[in-house]
């Protein structure tokens, strides 16, 4: 790797040079070479292997299983449609043509995604004359994974750059952003294309080609979007009962459909302690028990649909693993943490059951969190201060 | 009365090269060097000139802000080098070394027939007074303070620490002499915090007339701050006086044979020695005589462990207050997709190494940043190893955005920088967490005065 580096550092612009730009595309590229033979000079002499590429690549390496299943899925959902897979066969006709259909679907958006948001980071790198900061590798997957197939690239762009630079840059980068990245892509898209973004006819690809035609009563509905009209029953009828909605071949946004998937991820991000246990399990509690309340309200099959069933529909279990887990966005306090997630659990239902017209509740519910994350740190360190200046009056 | 403490909070960094529990040899320096940077917040103020003869125990310089703290030469010999830096501020007070040390004589008595004001006269004028140290600040004590309590930590949990047991090993008396002197020096308790993960050296068991409080659990443990922090914590206002365990064999010393008796024993370790063990020497020694083939090429040399210790040249001295010397490998190479590898020799507190399976590896750890430095991004992770009802990145932020009310608040008055060092060494942003704290110290301490 001795030659390697010899040329990368024959490459080495200028820092200060008439480019800025080429030295920071370098020192980005160099750095995901080689992590950097910087020492420890002032405090500790030695660190802890980690650094925030090393944190960032796990949360990628966790996406994996969603992101390959959403590939899958795509294809899936697209042949199902023209009927040339029938109903129920998940996996044994058509395996790798859904699989290519899915990447030539996806890849793009990804490609779109990273290209555009990447290149917005290494201007903002320039012209701030700070490193490239690593928060977009995770939140460049996100993105796509959560929009529908049928979005067009374009609009991928448009939201990406809209999510760097409005969400992120303008409060200082990797770190300093209020809203989750990535969801502040979505909601952007969502308010400004709804059309796109929701309905019935953006979740699975129905590109017909010469003599294909869909099958004869194809809706193209999430089973989210099902479910409010007719609860528990519709959901069954349109093979998206718990267990197949845990494992995930129903329509939605590409990496969301399958707790399965989105289940092996948490699983990594749990062993490597990269996302906080607290938020995730709180967060599953949170719409565990908004969904067992309503349930006891019952006022329309939708209140009806059983917890369990709540939580592996729609984007819920993506949310609680991926979005709502983000360090930066979320409250920072380990008590503070159970608050926060709890209660995006409980928006997310809420906003899910009261407003059919947004069946995503969780996007809400997780920005929403993320505006009143501070507030509930605030609370909980104003707590401990109180509780450590008592600590003198009890003396006295 | 005494205080069982258990830390959960923390972690034990196990490196390669501890010190074999033997002394291996007695290391007469040829040349001493008293550094001011040694005791922070320092004014100096030279009393001695180039060329000037000095005995063990006379005053080389003092403190400006309060000229009562004397700092006195380790040995007798002659003043040969004033190395000052920037704006002529005093780096380094350096002198050579006679072959046989001449000692000031001090008063020799037994302290507990003297007053508070004679044994604080003794142990200003000799010298040993800046081994007694303060909180909050973390800063030499200011001998006109009436302090709460004094705190002695008898363990140190830092990565390749010296056993206090072992070099304090059968010197009950000049112990016990030593707390007999602090104990005068408060109204309120002494408190010897005692290693509990294991039976505490006898001279510690027995000592008398002390609380003797039991400290188990990992690293930081054996910092004081956090002894004091779950045996009777520094409020707003109140001061503790604290110190280690060897060094009340000084004053010990001071008052039983009448001298500043500066010889200690030091942990030569770390994975670039060859034979780590003990070794004996003088405060303030060159450490060329102790390095001298016993180490392989390419080490980095610590005065002191590897989390708080000041980095020092080969030829450079041991510090103040250092019990330790410490040589690891330098580090300085690019590792090729460092941020993927898997890691089996590489120490983590998360859970990204396959390192991980291995629970008592002992690793050899380089000194390199393994990353840049980054925003603060991930959470959760200094409370994982800061064992103090505290919220550490909080307070980090308040003293960087220059906020005194906040600091105060937030408990500053209990930490000192050293209680940060594992928070630094975890921190996946790189961040100089000690450095931090000691700057907010430092603005506190100037706003307070």
């Amino acid at each position: 790797m001795k030659a390697l580096d010899d040329i990368m550092q024959k490459l080495k612009p200028k820092a200060d040079g008439k480019f800025p730009l080429a030295y920071t595309v370098w020192d980005g590229m160099y750095t995901f070479l080689f992590v950097p033979g910087h020492t420890n000079h002032k405090g500790v002499h030695i660190r802890d292997g980690i650094d925030l590429k090393r944190t960032m690549v796990m949360v990628i390496f966790a996406l994996i299983p969603a992101l390959l299943f959403g590939i899958y899925n795509v294809g899936h959902q697209h042949f199902l449609a023209i009927g040339d897979v029938v109903t129920g066969d998940h996996v044994c006709t058509l395996f790798w043509d859904k699989f290519i259909f899915g990447a030539l679907k996806v890849l793009p958006i990804i490609i779109v995604s990273y290209g555009v948001g990447l290149g917005v980071e290494f201007i903002f790198a320039a012209f701030n004359k700070h490193a490239i900061q690593e928060g977009f590798l995770v939140s460049g997957m996100l993105i796509p994974l959560i929009l529908p197939v049928d979005v067009p690239l374009w609009m991928v762009g448009v939201a990406t750059v809209f999510a760097v630079v409005i969400g992120k840059e303008v409060f200082g980068g990797t770190g300093m952003n209020i809203v989750n990245v990535a969801l502040t892509a979505r909601a952007f898209l969502f308010f400004a294309y709804p059309t796109k973004m929701s309905g019935d006819a953006v979740w699975i690809n129905t590109s017909l080609e010469e003599g294909q035609q869909l099958v004869d009563g194809f809706s193209g509905a999430t089973p989210l979007a099902q479910a409010v009209k007719g609860g528990t029953e519709s959901l069954n009828t349109m093979n998206a009962s718990v267990m197949e909605a845990a494992i995930g071949f129903i329509p939605g946004s590409i990496g969301e459909t399958s707790a399965l998937a989105i289940g092996l991820g948490a699983l990594l991000l749990l062993i490597t302690g990269i996302a906080s246990w607290r938020i995730m399990l709180s967060t599953f509690v949170g719409g565990y028990i908004m969904a067992l309340l309503f349930n006891l309200w019952g006022a329309n099959p939708f209140m009806e649909l059983t917890p369990i069933h709540q939580l592996v529909l729609g984007g819920f279990a993506f949310g609680a693993v991926f979005m709502a887990t983000d360090p930066v966005t979320g409250s920072q306090t380990n008590t503070g943490k159970y608050i926060y997630g709890f209660l995006i659990g409980v928006f997310a239902i809420i906003i899910r059951v009261f407003n059919p017209a947004y069946p995503e509740g969780v996007m809400l519910a997780i920005l929403f969190m993320n505006i009143m994350a501070p507030l509930i740190d605030h609370y909980v360190v104003a707590a401990n201060i109180k509780r450590r200046l008592k600590r003198v009056s009890v003396k006295a | 009365m005494s205080k069982d403490v258990t830390i959960k909070k923390g972690a034990n960094i196990k490196l390669r090269g501890i010190a074999d529990k033997l002394h291996t040899a007695t290391f007469i320096p040829s040349e001493i060097v008293l550094k001011p940077s040694d005791f922070p917040t320092l004014k100096p103020k030279l009393a001695v000139k180039v060329g000037d003869k000095v005995k063990a125990g006379t005053a080389l310089f003092f403190n400006k802000e309060n000229e009562n703290i004397l700092f006195t030469s380790p040995v007798s010999g002659e003043v040969t080098e004033i190395i000052r830096g920037e704006k002529r501020k005093i780096l380094e007070v350096k002198e050579k070394a006679d072959a046989e040390t001449q000692y000031e004589s001090f008063k020799q008595a037994d302290p507990s027939t003297l007053s508070k004001e004679e044994i604080i006269e003794n142990l200003l004028k000799s010298g040993v007074w800046p081994f007694i140290r303060q909180r909050p600040y973390d800063v030499i004590a200011n001998p006109s303070d009436s302090p709460k309590a004094i705190h002695i930590t008898a363990l140190d949990t830092n990565p390749l620490a010296p056993d206090y047991g072992f070099i304090a090993h059968g010197k009950d008396v000049i112990f016990q002499t030593g707390l007999n002197a602090l104990i005068k020096l408060t109204s309120g308790k002494v408190h010897l915090n005692v290693n509990g993960n294991e039976n505490a050296d006898s001279v510690y068991a027995s000592a008398k007339n002390v609380q003797i409080n039991k400290i188990s659990g990992p690293h930081p443990a054996g910092n004081v701050g956090v002894q004091i922090h779950h045996i009777d914590p520094v409020n707003k206002g109140e001061v503790v006086w604290t110190l280690k365990a060897l060094d009340v064999l000084v004053i010990g010393k001071l008052f039983k044979e009448g001298k500043f008796d500066a010889t200690r024993s030091v942990a030569f370790v770390g994975s670039k020695v060859k034979k780590p063990a003990y070794v004996k020497t003088i405060l303030g020694a060159n450490i060329n005589v102790i390095i001298k083939d016993n180490v392989e090429e390419g080490g980095r040399y610590i005065s002191g462990n590897p989390l708080t210790g000041t980095q020092i040249s080969e030829n450079g001295h041991l510090g103040f207050y250092d019990y330790q010397l410490t040589v690891l490998p330098e580090g300085g190479n690019n590792q090729f997709f460092g941020w993927i590898a898997p890691g089996f020799d590489k120490f983590s507190l998360s859970g990204t190494f396959f390192s991980k399976l291995m629970p008592n590896k002992e690793y050899d750890l380089n000194t390199n940043m393994n990353g840049e430095e980054r925003n603060f991004v991930v959470t959760g992770e200094y409370e994982k190893v800061f064992p103090f009802d505290i919220y550490p990145v909080q307070l980090i932020k308040s003293i960087l955005v220059d906020d005194i009310d906040a600091m105060e608040n937030l408990g500053i008055y209990e930490v000192a920088p050293e209680d940060f060092a594992l928070c630094e060494y975890a921190c996946t942003s790189k961040t100089p967490a000690q450095h931090y704290v000691r700057e907010g110290l430092n603005a506190l301490k100037k706003e307070m005065a």
